[in-house]
């Protein structure tokens, strides 16, 4: 009980400020919202992985990734290539010249399926690639800068040119990809319809469950050793290297599981709009999430669910007004924030929050302290 | 040459030149078990540059490191710290957003691969190491103090004792008292000859008065050489010392 207590939850306020984010996605959020805005939360809730992962790799990590798009866009890639195929049988496509295969590959003259496709005929295998194939290709870019001692500025641009990179092969090769449209009219999972509200409403709860997953085994992390030491190497890092580390590896680690929490983020994504386009995959969604997580707060993993949503339906709300403000509207509030509240809307909360956290007091009598003569931790996540 | 010694150190024939400028030419330095050894020379002499070498931080041109006659100029920085050689550096370099604990913690030479430092548990073991630690580099009674905000002196000794808890078999100190005040220079004195027992220590140290309190051996480096080396006394008399400190 104490373990998950503290190392978990992170202590009383941790503890506090996760339970009200679990009622709020779970319970207040669905009782009043209609279906339509409530699968739109639903996908901003998509994008809080990434911003999750960019406070794990960027807030503790001390490395910036201007390119978590290319990850959040590998999962949903991944998981629309298998929706995709299950929409392409050859009843459903036999007016195409090749029945069988995706619309658009009919279209761009293909006639069989390309290989790297065949495994995503499986649901099973379609889900480890969703987790192995972002880890993998984290984990190569990651050893070739760490291991160089390549980080900072360098990192942020280089993470950045690949997500180009990404966008430009994915349009360019429409007949493999779908191109500039991305992949679409996905209908069916294993021939459940996935297009009706209960469908949308089962992903939703799916997705707010593995959005408090996630940000349970951040906290494992970022309280564990590796935690303090992402902190140390930030402020030292030759110290920690001298203390016999090899620091590279620790970036690296962080990195692939920044990865594969923004890939579990794409792949939700796409179970719930039902599509998934290069346009979520490029510079300017990668820097949104970036803005997510620093105006949440970019050392709390339960502040860049916050920063995610007050974007978000900020967005929704101005532009279906003004919507050619909203960018300015945006670049506003990132400056203001960064000026104001540097450390986002987190930092209210530590400065504020126990005023609510007072009112919780049984909760540390449910998980009373065991004796020990340990002296106090003091945890830094919030 | 592969010889063995008897030596915990044995430094050969070593160079470093950076642009064709050699910081360090054909360096000969032997440190003994036990022996608190202190390199001084005026600045730009090559001092800081010896210790990054045989630390991995700079890659020798040529010549051989031997500790504990394992070849050092080949080892990634990480693995000549597990082998048992650690450096303290100039200016303190500690966690400032940790605290005193956490710091000594961190630096507790268990569970150094990601998986090991991911289920890494504080144990009684570590508490007590991390407590005796803290005894001998006077921090016992702030260990929850945020690092950043001790006094000079009490980084300088909380960095040496990050080292400490690691019990290195080499340890290598890079001016531990610039900066201190004339009590903490005499308490840092009193821990340097505590530490020594047990292991060999290589200090580099400006401050002659405190070099004669503390040294075993003396070696003076002048433009990347050894201009002369042997007991305090010795050196001192030495008149190509006394030029190059007092001449010009």
């Amino acid at each position: 009980m104490q373990f998950i207590y503290e190392k978990l939850l992170g202590g009383k306020q941790g503890a506090v400020g996760f339970f009200i984010l679990a009622a709020l996605i779970l319970i207040v959020l669905p009782l009043f919202l209609d279906m339509f805005r409530l699968n739109l939360v639903g996908k901003y809730l998509t994008y809080a992985f990434a911003a999750v992962s960019i406070v794990l790799l960027w807030g503790y990590g001390g490395t910036l990734s201007l390119g978590q798009g290319i990850f959040f866009g590998l999962g949903g890639y991944a998981m629309a290539m298998f929706l995709k195929l299950e929409a392409s049988s050859p009843e459903n496509t036999a007016i195409q010249s090749t029945p069988g295969i995706p619309d658009f590959m009919d279209w761009n003259q293909l006639t069989e399926l390309p290989w790297f496709w065949l495994p995503f005929h499986s649901l099973t295998l379609t889900i480890i690639l969703i987790l192995v194939v972002p880890a993998a290709f984290a984990y190569l870019i990651g050893a070739a800068m760490f291991k160089r001692r390549v980080g900072g500025v360098y990192f942020a641009i280089i993470t950045q040119v690949i997500a180009v990179i990404l966008t430009v092969l994915i349009v360019g090769q429409q007949g493999f990809t779908g191109g500039i449209n991305g992949i679409t009219d996905l209908r069916t999972l294993n021939g459940w319809d996935i297009t009706t509200d209960s469908a949308k409403l089962i992903f939703y709860f799916l997705n707010a469950f593995l959005l408090l997953g996630v940000i349970i085994v951040g906290r494992f992390i970022l309280t564990s050793k590796v935690g303090s030491l992402l902190l140390a190497m930030k402020d030292k890092e030759d110290r920690v290297r001298f203390s016999g580390y090899d620091v590279a590896n620790f970036k690296i680690f962080i990195f692939c599981i920044a990865a594969v929490i923004a890939a579990i983020g794409g792949a939700m994504f796409t179970l719930q709009v039902g599509f998934m386009s290069p346009s979520f995959v490029g510079i300017v969604p990668s820097i949104e999430m970036v803005i997510f997580a620093a105006i949440g707060g970019r050392m709390s993993l339960i502040g860049a669910v916050y920063g995610t949503l007050l974007i978000n339906f900020s967005r929704t709300m101005f532009s279906e007004s003004f919507p050619e403000l909203w960018l300015f509207l945006m670049g506003g509030l990132f400056i203001g924030v960064v000026m104001f509240f540097p450390n986002g809307l987190a930092g209210i909360w530590q400065s504020y929050g126990h005023y609510i956290t007072r009112y919780f007091a049984f909760a540390d009598k449910f998980f009373p302290k065991e004796k020990t003569n340990l002296p106090q931790l003091n945890t830094k996540e919030s | 040459m592969e010889t063995n010694t008897d030596f915990t150190l044995a430094i050969e024939n070593l160079t470093v030149s950076f642009d064709g400028f050699k910081a360090v030419d054909d360096l000969n330095l032997y440190i003994d078990e036990n022996e608190l050894h202190v390199v001084i020379g005026p600045n730009g002499a090559g001092k800081t540059t010896v210790l990054d070498l045989i630390c991995g931080k700079t890659k020798s041109t040529s010549g051989s490191i031997k500790f504990l006659n394992k070849e050092l100029t080949k080892m990634a920085e990480h693995e000549i710290v597990r082998s048992g050689v650690g450096r303290k550096f100039q200016t303190p370099s500690i966690y400032e957003n940790l605290s005193v604990f956490e710091n000594l913690e961190v630096s507790y030479p268990y569970g150094r691969s990601v998986v090991g430092s991911l289920f890494f548990k504080r144990n009684d073991k570590v508490i007590n190491k991390i407590m005796e630690i803290a005894d001998q580099i006077q921090l016992a009674s702030q260990l929850e103090t945020e690092a950043g905000l001790l006094s000079h002196g009490q980084k300088q000794w909380l960095e040496i004792g990050m080292l400490l808890i690691q019990d290195p078999k080499l340890l290598m100190l890079d001016e531990p008292v610039a900066g201190m005040s004339v009590k903490e220079r005499e308490q840092t004195a009193d821990l340097l000859r505590s530490i020594s027992k047990g292991r060999s220590v290589l200090v580099i140290e400006h401050d002659m008065e405190f070099v004669a309190r503390i040294a075993d051996k003396v070696t003076v480096l002048h433009q990347g050489k050894i201009l002369a080396a042997g007991d305090m006394d010795k050196v001192q008399a030495d008149p190509k010392v006394i030029e190059v400190y007092l001449g010009h």
